[in-house]
């Protein structure tokens, strides 16, 4: 379990905040350690807050990809909050994209998102 | 010895006879003045100026001039030719006549000193090997001075016309308006992009409106700098609406093949506004949507 990311669980959601920029292997371990979650829980969202993140790369964007899918086949959709102006330019510009995951502006915003939809989403 | 002498040989001339050029220019000061504004006046240059004016200016740039030909330092011309050029370029002079100006100095002083060393040929070509290089070097000084203040003016007016003309408009909570009017270049837009996606996280926007009927043409890297900036947002979790696309500039996206699949784009602004407001789940949605674009 990586130190540097805090998960809680609210309701029926988990919510894992990140403090800083992520190594590779604590990727990994974060979303191993999610998917994991989903079941013990009966989470039935994800939210991912990378607020902290300066930057989001092939790699973070392809295991928050894998995390959304693996959550999705474990029954939770995958919410990614907090992507900053200077972050979404970079990932843009890079070309990668974080589809089909969710993106929202902050927790309250993905909140309400969640809450809005029935428990069998469509996409995430 | 003749002007096409090797510049070294002329070099050593130089320090002896500068001197004495400096003295009699100095010492023709009135008279050179008064023939130099007179030639300036005959070709129809600084119009805009006065002939006092003109006069007072002339007399700086003369004992400016004199003062490079004899310490071999632009510094105290190229300050005055910048200060020069902050006041005449308001009002409307050119850069033609600018050089036109320097150009004529150059011409009268060197006229005077065939008509001083006439009886000397080679006196004349000698004086002539130290003038001409210290001449062209004042003229070149003048004309840069004057170019370089141009572009400063014009920067900066090309700073004013984008800070002025990119307002993000926040139309009610969490809504917000990017009317883009003028001329999109790649440097513009990229700043649009930052100001948006500023604030986008400032004011917690959940829908924007680009609006761009004020844009008359588009080209390939602006459209793919519109297509980026719809998918930051996206990224940052709004939902951009693209309006007012003009058939033209329609016409060109097609032609260009960019790809708009994702892309919500709505004919005016006040259809999309009324879009916007579906988003937020303030109208009755036509089918089913998470608030998501």
């Amino acid at each position: 379990m990586p130190g540097r990311v805090a998960i809680l669980k609210q309701r029926d959601y988990l919510i894992a905040t990140v403090q800083g920029d992520l190594s590779d292997e604590e990727i990994v371990a974060l979303r191993d350690d999610l998917a994991e979650r989903v079941g013990r829980y009966r989470a039935r969202a994800i939210i991912v807050d990378v607020t902290a993140f300066d930057v989001i790369d092939s790699f973070v964007a392809r295991s928050l990809r894998a995390l959304a899918i693996t959550a999705r086949l474990r029954g939770a959709r995958t919410v990614v909050v907090g992507i900053q102006p200077d972050v979404a330019i970079a990932m843009v510009q890079f070309r990668i994209d974080l589809a089909p995951l969710v993106t929202a502006l902050d927790l309250d915003e993905a909140l309400r998102i969640l809450d809005a939809t029935p428990r069998r989403a469509h996409d995430g | 010895m003749t002007s096409t002498a090797p510049a070294d040989k002329a070099g050593e001339h130089t320090d002896e006879l500068l001197p004495e050029l400096v003295a009699l220019l100095r010492d023709q000061r009135t008279v050179l003045r008064e023939e130099w504004v007179r030639r300036i006046t005959d070709a129809g240059l600084l119009k805009v100026m006065s002939p006092e004016e003109i006069f007072a200016e002339v007399t700086t740039v003369y004992d400016n001039y004199v003062d490079v030909l004899e310490t071999g330092s632009v510094e105290t011309l190229q300050a005055y030719a910048r200060d020069l050029s902050e006041r005449i370029i308001p009002r409307g002079v050119e850069t033609d006549e600018v050089l036109g100006i320097v150009l004529l100095l150059r011409d009268v002083l060197a006229r005077s000193l065939f008509v001083n060393y006439q009886q000397n040929a080679d006196m004349l070509n000698k004086i002539l090997d130290a003038y001409e290089p210290a001449a062209n070097r004042i003229a070149v000084t003048v004309g840069v001075s004057f170019v370089e203040e141009r572009e400063r003016v014009i920067r900066e007016q090309q700073e004013a016309i984008r800070d002025l003309s990119t307002p993000v408009l926040q139309v009610r909570d969490r809504l917000l308006i990017l009317p883009i009017i003028g001329m999109l270049d790649a440097q513009r837009a990229r700043q649009l992009t930052e100001q948006l996606l500023g604030a986008i996280q400032s004011s917690r926007a959940k829908v924007v409106v680009i609006d761009i009927t004020g844009v008359a043409a588009i080209d390939l890297t602006v459209a793919n700098h519109i297509v980026q900036t719809v998918e930051a947002a996206r990224l940052m979790g709004a939902s951009a609406v693209i309006t007012g696309l003009s058939s033209k500039i329609a016409q060109t996206l097609v032609d260009l093949g960019v790809d708009l699949s994702m892309m919500n784009t709505v004919g005016d602004l006040q259809g999309g506004l009324e879009e916007a407001e579906r988003l937020m789940g303030l109208r009755p949605a036509v089918g089913d949507s998470d608030g998501e674009g």
